[in-house]
């Protein structure tokens, strides 16, 4: 939590300590108060007072009032503006921070992960600090302040004060205890609640069609009853609190009075009226004692789950990429477009087995290498490689002759045109999603921004939208069907003019008709820029001139589609599942 | 999708109701049985409570006017010895012969001589100027002599003082029992509550026909069953016996201001509703900017989702500059939001306070104007001094509940809206009924005609026949009514003309059940759940021995797979996990195995299934197709070249139908779509 804390910049601190002066006025003025209280109902109480000085008194307390008043707004204006400044720079660097993550960091994270620290964590943190930092100033300045004022008046009513702390402070951690571990779990059954929904709710065909309705039922019906239950343990804790709460208030000023009644009683007539007005002023400073106690603790409460928070903040603020940025800007002399894998093995750090062992391939400048494999053979794992998503546990990937390790990141992008197996679309329009990032070159234009639609097969679906280029893309592109999110992310490289396409599996929602014609035209439009393929389909990358084929990690066969029919095992129960041998040998 | 379980909070506060006395009225009216027994309770101790504590400030004065009258001397009376002593003297210098000095008797209590020479003495001590300084006539009472001490002391009963310390001890004790049981018995009721309504959303998912589906989305689905269900019993809890309990208090000590004086009243309640209206003028502008938070919060939420969520492109495409923009705009919007909200909100408490202080101050000035003037007595100003706290707490507490009541009926809405819409038909009648393991496997489709909406047919007049054990396949592009023809084999959607029958029996007189039964549904979209492996698979299918599972797994080559997780066949399976697209259809495809019924539909399951790997897992469909009718539905047309018929779909209506090579040997629609995949 403290670490979070840093992250105030020194303005902040200012208007910080600023704040901490403004409340121990409104609290010097609140606790004032009481005084003039007693006066006043002293005043009221005796016959014969003088009107001007029940007007004096009143007066003073109102001005008290309105200086607290004034006191704990301004106090509001600070914390809030702090509160929120820093859960707005916690936000901006949580952002920059995911933005460097390797993809490795990113996938144990997960991504729906990352999202709720950037946006439901930073949000608990800027809760506890305009909530909890407030009382945690307040509470114990009160306390103090208040304790000081009725210290040495009498001890009988200090252990009287003292033994309701007392027994205040054991209700409440008797209740934390029993309450605050439980409210984790709470967390967690209801994330099992809203599970088992989701899975009910998404599966309804399969749930229907196994005539599983029941035993659906009874898995909701088991965490339904198990999270009310722990709900119901919770809250009739947390019932206890209150009435033993308001017992400690009451009991306190009636033995308070108590204690002063017999004290009184005891005592010599001149000391008699000082005991009352000190037991009248006593009883309301001691409720001021109790009170700062119960919101120490009520920010006791809150912090866990604060702390929970800044914790899983933290984790991700505390990463370091190691995907280390180069100094290059440029490939060798001479080397435009090509791609090479020297002997190239990954694995994950902890994991055991390398989920690609000894790859070595090269791609000259304008050719079409493919990658064919089965579920898991590693394809993706492989030009996930070029981009830098992951970096080689052993040999070496080059491009334009240098090692991608050795390059500037935003210089090797510039090179790339990376199209991903699930087309990503970001809200806003056609133009602003094909345009998207900078190549290092002037920006898109429309022409070729049109031209780069057109070459994608995309023409047609985006000039028949209600604004054409400039038509509304919804956040995920949710208003486009996924042939046509496929062929913008294609456009989208297209229009970057990289010197290596890099498409990952990008053909699988278009069917063949757009596939074919795809493929033609890119041929034609970009004939210099080499191709790196994932395919499934024999049809997509038969006519590469060079098909690597992967088993399990390992390349099982290079060359070209007549090449691999004849020598190639793998290869051949591939294309005979999708194709007849007839076909095959067009 | 990003739906953080519990986030959401904020954004439910400013619903309002539709119909808040019906939501309400609802809302009572599902509260039946013991948990209605228990509100009563609850509400009744509630009221109790409070009308308790009217008493309680009554007592605690009547306490404190006790210990008062224990520190005023009785100075009537020292006044009047101090008159009879003079007289002894006076008298004495008078008759100086025959009359002696004697002791005096007052309310029988002798002042002998001495003592009143000492009392002499001492108010000759006493300095003129000091005669009016009260600190220094008390200090010489302690010097009075005893017998006149003993008379004018003041005498503080102690006897009534315990009296009322026992009384108020009780009413404290009594009073914090009614809001123990009172708490505990609302607890249950809301918990029990929303566990009811819960339980009663879960069933009604399965009770409600597809097309529910088709029109609303998971997300409000899932957020009435877990934000609204929870919204409505925490806001039960902190409204419902609140309101009344406060009301009954609140009724009681406007009562009781203007019985006592109606002045007062008028000030106390004056000055207190103008503090509220000032806080309600304040909190009409921060929910203005409270919407406008989370309004922003969204967008910047939705931001962050898309950016994270396409991370690789947005670094493959140097894209960070661009995002990293319209994240700063959107972050300062939100902070600006954020920080006048928060500040408007932050004032409530204060406002409320000096509200508090200044009614006060209110009461007593006018007070002891009043009592100056003698229209009223000091102790009336004492009791509104407590008064005033009394009506200011619960108004609060009312504001509050109010606001809590009416999130709770907007709530109640949203749930009891779900709750409310049209089921599925009841099958009570339907008495024909299939075995599974006697089917013979015919099916045939005569004049079926079907839309998902009643005016706008999809499905024209559709006309099959399929003779037990063959392979049907279903082919044509995207929306020609593929998935509706398994739909509606499925009985998960009425036909709305036409039969659909099953070994000559009509499936509209079969149960939905019965029908499911027969059918082994292997879909594309691969649902997973969480549990395990082996509960994923075996699913509720009964009596499924390992070594079936063992063999079914070997066949469709998923053992490799089980083998490498951490627990095998007990390992946990959750939706994010890195099980590959095709691993999980493999797991569906295995579920499907299990289930083994007489029928099979396959729709596009193996589409996320490399080619290799769906050779593997044709040749154990293949086996499992063997003696069973199926149905295939694939994109892929080398899937489906062997089968006994192909359908092609277009728009609604069969418009080819034969085996591969007729179909070729047309030429039509089928062939061109076959031979568009070999094109250059």
């Amino acid at each position: 939590m403290f670490k979070i804390l840093k992250h105030f910049s020194k303005k902040d601190i200012a208007s910080a300590l600023l704040a901490v002066l403004l409340i121990a006025c409104q609290v010097g003025l609140e606790l004032k108060m009481p005084d003039y209280m007693s006066e006043i109902t002293k005043l009221v109480q005796a016959e014969g007072s003088e009107m001007s000085d029940i007007l004096l008194n009143g007066g003073m307390m109102l001005l008290c009032a309105l200086g607290a008043l004034i006191a704990s707004c301004t106090v509001g204006y600070f914390i809030s503006k702090l509160a929120s400044r820093l859960s707005m720079n916690l936000r901006l660097e949580l952002f920059h921070k995911v933005e460097d993550m390797d993809m490795e960091d990113v996938t144990e994270f997960s991504t729906s992960s990352l999202i709720t620290r950037t946006t439901n964590d930073v949000m608990q943190i800027q809760m506890f600090v305009s909530m909890g930092a407030q009382m945690l100033v307040r509470a114990p300045m009160t306390a103090i302040w208040a304790i000081v004022k009725i210290a040495n008046k009498n001890w009988q009513w200090s252990t009287a004060t003292a033994v309701a702390v007392v027994i205040l402070l054991t209700t409440i951690s008797i209740v934390v205890s029993l309450v605050l571990p439980r409210f984790k779990i709470v967390q967690k059954m209801l994330d099992r609640l809203n599970g088992v929904t989701r899975e009910n709710l998404l599966g309804i065909r399969v749930v229907r069609a196994f005539n599983a309705e029941k035993y659906q039922e009874n898995k909701f019906g088991k965490v339904n009853d198990e999270l009310t239950n722990l709900r119901l343990f919770n809250q009739r804790v947390l019932s206890v609190m209150s009435p033993v709460i308001n017992l400690i208030m009451y009991g306190l000023t009636l033995s308070i009075y108590f204690i002063g009644a017999y004290l009184i009683a005891n005592s010599v007539m001149a000391e008699k009226i000082t005991l009352f007005s000190d037991m009248v002023v006593f009883s309301s400073y001691a409720m001021h004692v109790i009170m700062s106690f119960l919101f120490l603790s009520m920010v006791f409460m809150m912090l866990p789950r604060a702390q929970v928070s800044a914790e899983r903040i933290n984790e991700v603020l505390d990463e370091t990429s190691k995907i280390l940025d180069g100094e290059r800007e440029c490939g060798l002399e001479g080397e435009v477009g090509t791609v090479e894998f020297r002997n190239v093995s990954f694995k994950y750090p902890d994991a055991e087995e390398y989920l690609l062992e000894d790859i070595s391939f090269k791609a000259e400048r304008g050719q079409t290498v493919a990658f064919i494999g089965s579920t898991g053979s590693g394809k993706s794992t492989l030009i996930n490689l070029v981009p830098r998503f992951y970096d080689v546990t052993d040999g070496k990937v080059l491009v334009d002759g240098v090692d991608v390790r050795d390059y500037k990141l935003s210089a090797l992008n510039n090179k790339l045109g990376y199209v991903p197996q699930r087309a990503v679309m970001f809200s806003g329009t056609v133009k602003s999603n094909v345009c998207f990032g900078e190549n290092g070159k002037e920006k898109i234009s429309n022409k070729k921004m049109r031209a780069a639609i057109k070459t994608a097969q995309g023409k047609d679906f985006v000039e028949k939208m209600d604004k054409e280029y400039d038509s509304h893309i919804a956040q995920g592109g949710t208003n486009v069907s996924g042939g046509q999110k496929q062929r913008l992310a294609i456009a989208r490289a297209v229009a970057r003019d990289p010197e290596i396409f890099i498409f990952d599996d990008s053909f699988s929602a278009l069917d063949y008709k757009t596939d074919t014609a795809l493929r033609h035209a890119l041929k034609t439009h970009t004939k210099d820029a080499t191709n790196l393929i994932v395919a499934q389909r024999i049809g997509t990358i038969m006519h590469a001139d060079q098909i690597l084929v992967l088993d399990k990690g390992k390349c099982v066969g290079k060359g070209t589609h007549k090449e691999l029919m004849k020598n190639c095992k793998v290869y051949q129960q591939i294309a005979l599942s999708q194709l007849t041998k007839e076909e095959l040998d067009v | 999708m990003f739906n953080g379980g519990g986030g959401g909070h904020g954004n439910q506060s400013q619903q309002k109701a539709k119909n808040f006395l019906g939501a309400c009225k609802r809302l009572i009216s599902e509260i039946r049985g013991k948990l209605l027994v228990l509100l009563i309770i609850s509400i009744t101790f509630a009221t109790a409570g409070s009308i308790l504590s009217i008493k309680a400030p009554d007592l605690l004065s009547n306490l404190t006017d006790e210990i008062t009258t224990g520190i005023r001397p009785d100075t009537e009376a020292l006044q009047e010895i101090s008159t009879l002593i003079a007289e002894n003297y006076m008298s004495l210098d008078a008759l100086s012969a025959g009359h002696k000095p004697d002791d005096i008797v007052y309310r029988g209590t002798t002042i002998t001589l001495e003592d009143q020479q000492k009392f002499g003495e001492l108010v000759k001590s006493i300095d003129v100027d000091d005669k009016n300084d009260a600190s220094a006539m008390l200090k010489k009472f302690d010097e009075l002599p005893e017998s006149i001490r003993s008379i004018v002391e003041p005498k503080m009963n102690l006897e009534r003082i315990n009296h009322f310390v026992i009384l108020l001890a009780a009413l404290y004790i009594i009073s914090s029992l009614l809001t123990l049981i009172e708490s505990l018995t609302m607890t249950e009721v809301t918990n029990k509550f929303a566990q009811q309504l819960r339980g009663q959303i879960s069933e009604k998912i399965n009770r409600l026909p597809l097309k529910y589906f088709d029109r609303n989305q998971t997300g409000d689905i899932l957020s009435r069953i877990t934000n609204d269900v929870d919204m409505v019993s925490s806001s039960l809890d902190s409204s419902l016996s609140t309101i009344i309990a406060d009301l009954a208090l609140l009724i009681g000590t406007v009562f009781m201001m203007f019985k006592t004086n109606t002045t007062l009243a008028l000030i106390a309640i004056g000055s207190s509703l103008l503090g509220f209206a000032f806080m309600f003028a304040i909190l009409a502008k921060s929910q203005k900017y409270f919407v406008m938070r989370q309004a922003e919060l969204g967008k910047l939420n939705a931001h962050i989702e898309e950016v994270y969520s396409g991370l690789n492109v947005v670094k493959t495409y140097n894209g960070q500059k661009e995002v990293n923009h319209k994240f700063d705009q959107l972050n300062q919007k939100v902070y600006e939001s954020n920080r006048k909200s928060h500040f408007l909100s932050g004032l409530m408490r204060p406002i409320m306070i000096f509200t508090g202080n200044f009614g006060y101050v209110a009461v007593c000035v006018v007070g002891a104007i009043l009592a100056s003037d003698k229209v009223i007595t000091f102790g009336v100003i004492v009791a509104f001094m407590t008064y005033i706290r009394m009506f200011n707490n619960p108004l609060s507490e009312i504001a509050q509940a109010a606001t809590n009541l009416q999130s709770a009926a907007a709530a109640s809405e949203r749930v009891f809206e779900f709750l409310d819409e049209p089921e599925m038909s009841d099958q009570k009648t339907l008495s024909a009924k299939l075995d599974r393991n006697k089917v013979k496997g015919d099916i045939e489709f005569k004049n079926v005609k079907f839309g998902y909406d009643d005016d706008k047919l999809i499905i024209h007049d559709f006309s099959a026949k399929a003779k037990a054990g063959q392979k049907i396949a279903i082919v044509g592009p995207t929306g020609a009514g593929k998935t509706t023809m398994v739909n509606l084999l499925m009985k998960f959607y009425e036909i709305n003309d036409g039969e659909i029958l099953i070994d000559g029996v009509p499936t509209s007189t079969l149960t939905r059940e019965n029908v499911h039964e027969l059918f082994t549904m292997v879909l594309q979209d691969t649902w997973m759940f969480e549990g395990t492996l082996r509960e994923n698979i075996i699913y509720n299918r009964k009596n499924v021995s390992d070594k079936q599972l063992y063999k079914i797994c070997d066949e469709i080559g998923l053992t490799h797979f089980i083998k490498t997780l951490p627990n095998g066949f007990d390992t946990k399976i959750s939706e994010s996990d890195g099980i590959s697209a095709g691993q999980k259809q493999l797991i569906t495809i295995a579920r499907g195995m299990v289930e083994d019924a007489p029928f099979l539909i396959l729709d596009e399951a193996t589409s996320n299934v490399d080619t290799r790997t769906e050779e593997a897992v044709q040749d154990a469909m293949d086996k499992l197709m063997e003696g069973r009718t199926s149905f295939i539905i694939a994109h892929r047309l080398s899937t489906i070249k062997n089968a006994d018929l192909i359908l092609v779909m277009k728009e609604g209506n069969i418009i080819e139908s034969g085996n591969h090579n007729q179909l070729m040997k047309q030429n039509g629609f089928y062939a061109d779509l076959y031979n568009s995949q070999f094109a250059l």
